[in-house]
């Protein structure tokens, strides 16, 4: 059984220029470990800070969404193509937190951005959002 | 920052230059553009806004082109208007419509991102654009690419209303349609623009164009008289829209042209696609994707690409999302065209809907300033009012003839009226 992998441009830097693999993963959850295995500088980019896959990467199986298909439950099937589309949709925050959370969001908050500390809002360095 | 605007990470903040490039390569979350405020506030003044052009182009200072660019397209500038029949209809005191629904050139809000989009299409060397579509968009990348003398590849869902299609055609645009919804074709762009060197001006051009959306937010403010709104109603399909005015509000405050107010917004969606409005009402916190049935194609997007930073802006904001069945969206058309004047696409008819909606669940107090955001106009989706009206058989050009008809309409109005006369 072998399911043909189709990579995007966004990954490449981290797989060597590799667009394309050959697996023989059962589900998704196989084959997200098979890639992170065959690229070992993927991982840190595929998984947030908590392990989970990024939800704004998107997997598709010939054509549709895996989550329509039942998600991690779906069983490859032999001659599958499977697309992974990172940020077309779908995303969640990074730091993923409870709907009891949601009134507790600041109007602004502030992450590190290479030297500096930008606002994730508007992106701003310096900015008004919770003024 | 070394330019007037370059491109960040939304989740990593990661900073790059400008480019044709919509993902980050270190955490694969969407990228968007940031404006050097700080550069923007010698120019970006009410009194430069004011001598500017009558179109979006009068905010040029906070849009992402170079400032050499020449706009040739004069969208936006689109009217903000008073609704008071509206308002009485659904127990609102204090309510405006801004009127996309004639946004040049082609007719939506949609004008403004791909005027933005193909601005850097040209900046950075392509030749060919291209776009995935629910029909609006489509019909502002054809026309805007015509005039610009770009060659054109337009994706769209097979079951596109046919005025969207042939508004797509006539500017000479490649028109390919797929065997699948938006999301579909969405999935394929995505591969396409990986695959060709073109710009496709919602995939790796989406930075640019998203910008576009701001200047809805900026004409809201400049035409109440540089003051923001209580409320915003705002059509959510990728969920782009509503958060981009929220950040245009939030840039006029930080450059001191408005003052600082709470400004609540609430999204609109159809029932049949409404993955953002689920997760405002069930407060997750992610989009669980939809696949899409209902009349509103425009916003026909089951895995919306901005969806969870949509619900992000309206919960941030104190706001709330509400949907509506199809039934409700073609009364809406209706009862916006037969008070205001306005006749919009399924889209206003959502967004008419939901507004009516909010003032009778009491989430929007009756004397709170509201602007409700008409993006799209009714000429492109006529099929959804086929068969809503009767034509009588044709009368001779006769007076007696006339009154007879006037005689026997006032024999139906009494009729409908339950036997009294309307005078």
């Amino acid at each position: 059984m072998s399911v043909r992998v189709l990579l995007p441009n966004a990954f490449q830097k981290h797989t060597n220029g590799t667009r394309e693999i050959q697996s023989t993963a059962g589900n998704l959850p196989q084959l997200i470990t098979e890639i992170e295995a065959t690229f070992p500088g993927l991982r840190s980019h595929l998984r947030d800070d908590s392990g989970q896959v990024r939800r704004f990467i998107n997997f598709y199986v010939n054509e549709e969404d895996i989550r329509f298909l039942g998600n991690e439950k779906y069983a490859f099937q032999d001659g599958d193509e499977v697309l992974v589309i990172p940020s077309i949709a779908g995303g969640s925050f990074s730091d993923a937190r409870n709907a009891a959370d949601w009134t507790a969001i600041p109007a602004k908050r502030v992450r590190p951005c290479g030297q500096h500390r930008c606002c994730s809002y508007c992106g701003q360095e310096d900015c008004h959002c919770s003024d | 920052m070394a330019a007037a605007y370059e491109l960040c990470c939304r989740e990593c903040g990661k900073r790059y230059a400008n480019a044709p490039l919509s993902i980050c390569d270190e955490c694969f979350s969407p990228l968007e553009v940031v404006c050097d405020l700080d550069a923007a506030k010698r120019t970006f003044t009410r009194e430069a806004i004011a001598a500017g052009p009558s179109s979006m182009w009068r905010y040029q200072a906070l849009l992402p082109v170079p400032d050499s660019y020449i706009p040739t397209t004069p969208a936006g500038w689109t009217p903000l208007m008073r609704a008071p029949r509206l308002a009485e209809h659904i127990g609102a005191r204090n309510l405006y419509i801004k009127n996309d629904a004639v946004c040049l050139p082609t007719l939506s809000f949609k004008d403004r991102v791909v005027a933005v989009a193909l601005a850097n299409a040209q900046t950075f060397g392509f030749d060919t654009v291209g776009c995935s579509s629910t029909g609006n968009l489509a019909n502002a990348v054809a026309a805007q690419a015509a005039r610009l003398g770009l060659k054109t590849y337009i994706l769209v869902p097979s079951d596109l209303e046919a005025a969207k299609i042939l508004n797509t055609q006539v500017y000479g645009a490649t028109l390919v349609r797929i065997d699948g919804n938006y999301d579909h074709v969405n999935r394929l762009c995505s591969q396409i623009a990986d695959r060709y060197n073109w710009g496709f001006v919602n995939v790796n051009l989406r930075p640019y164009y998203a910008e576009g959306s701001k200047t809805v937010g900026f004409e809201i403010a400049e035409q109440l008289g540089w003051r923001l709104p209580d409320n915003v109603v705002v059509p959510m399909a990728g969920g782009s829209l509503i958060v981009k005015i929220r950040k245009a509000f939030k840039e006029l405050i930080a450059l001191g042209l408005v003052e600082d107010k709470p400004v609540r917004f609430f999204g609109a969606q159809a029932t049949g696609c409404s993955p953002i409005s689920v997760a405002v009402k069930t407060g997750a916190d992610h989009i669980e994707p939809q696949r899409p049935a209902t009349i509103a194609r425009s916003l026909a997007i089951g895995n919306p690409a901005d969806g969870v930073y949509a619900a992000r802006a309206i919960r941030d904001s104190g706001g709330w999302a509400e949907d509506v069945s199809d039934v409700e969206i073609v009364s809406a058309i209706q009862e916006l065209a037969e008070t205001e004047g306005i006749f919009t696409e399924t889209a206003g008819g959502v967004t008419t809907a939901v507004t009516a909606r909010l003032y009778a669940h009491g989430r929007i107090h009756p004397d709170e300033l509201t602007v409700t955001c008409i993006t799209g106009n009714g000429l492109k989706t006529t099929d959804v009012l086929a068969g809503a009206y009767e034509q009588h058989a044709p009368i001779r050009a006769r007076l007696g003839d006339f009154e007879n008809y006037l005689e026997e309409r006032s024999e139906e109005d009494a009729l409908e009226l339950g036997g009294s006369l309307v005078r």
